[in-house]
């Protein structure tokens, strides 16, 4: 899976520097899956696009990938100019549905809830 | 109601509203806690839904935003980012900007 997504990304970007871990082991999923990765990708395409618009680029670019075994990116886009030499590193798995499956409620609520701030 | 319209009618009735797994207390995702803990940190009021504890959100919100993976930050209707964007406005002060042009006092 990695290679598949570099070779988009590649295609895709034109990469300056690309970096493409698997991060699946850190995270509650069955043994061997390929789901969690990190991307840093640093491109001349992305000069001049917002955040957004260069996480959008590069999940259209994934889209296949993200619609399957790709549950999570961690994306840490640069343009040449702004990349110093390394991104923020990614956080710790915190359960997921394995930690909230039997408490999950069926039904839809349809209200959101308000949190006071601290 | 409609997924979609009690989707849409949640962001736009919502100046702050992020989806996340898990709640602000016990998040269940790494990336949820870190969005949280740098909205909650601009201190000021937001709506949050549980997307584990709302399957269809969960199942149709990614159509509706065009955006694959949770979180999702929304403000004032529209889509912000992710954790990753999230993290990388908190540190260059930009989210305390949008969220206080968002929140009034």
């Amino acid at each position: 899976m990695a290679a598949r997504i570099e070779a988009k990304l590649r295609a895709a970007f034109a990469p300056r520097h690309l970096e493409i871990v698997d991060e699946s082991h850190r995270h509650a999923v069955p043994p061997g899956a390929e789901s969690h990765f990190r991307v840093v990708l640093v491109s001349a395409a992305f000069a001049g696009l917002s955040r957004i618009a260069r996480h959008r680029a590069v999940y259209r670019c994934l889209a296949e990938e993200l619609a399957g075994p790709v549950h999570a990116l961690a994306l840490h886009t640069f343009a040449p100019e702004e990349w110093a030499g390394e991104a923020p590193p990614s956080p710790p798995c915190l359960g997921g549905d394995k930690g909230r499956a039997a408490k999950a409620p069926p039904e839809i609520a349809t209200a959101t809830k308000e949190e006071d701030p601290r | 109601m409609d997924i979609m319209e009690i989707i849409k009618q949640q962001i736009e009735e919502n100046p702050v509203i992020l989806y996340m797994k898990g709640s602000p207390e016990a998040p269940q995702c790494g990336f949820s806690a870190r969005a949280v803990e740098a909205l909650i940190r601009c201190g000021k009021r937001f709506a949050y839904v549980d997307v584990l504890a709302n399957p269809e959100i969960r199942a149709n919100l990614p159509k509706y935003a065009n955006w694959p993976t949770f979180p999702q930050l929304w403000v004032k209707g529209e889509l912000i980012g992710g954790s990753d964007i999230i993290a990388e406005m908190a540190q260059t002060g930009e989210l305390q900007k949008l969220i206080d042009e968002a929140v009034p006092e």
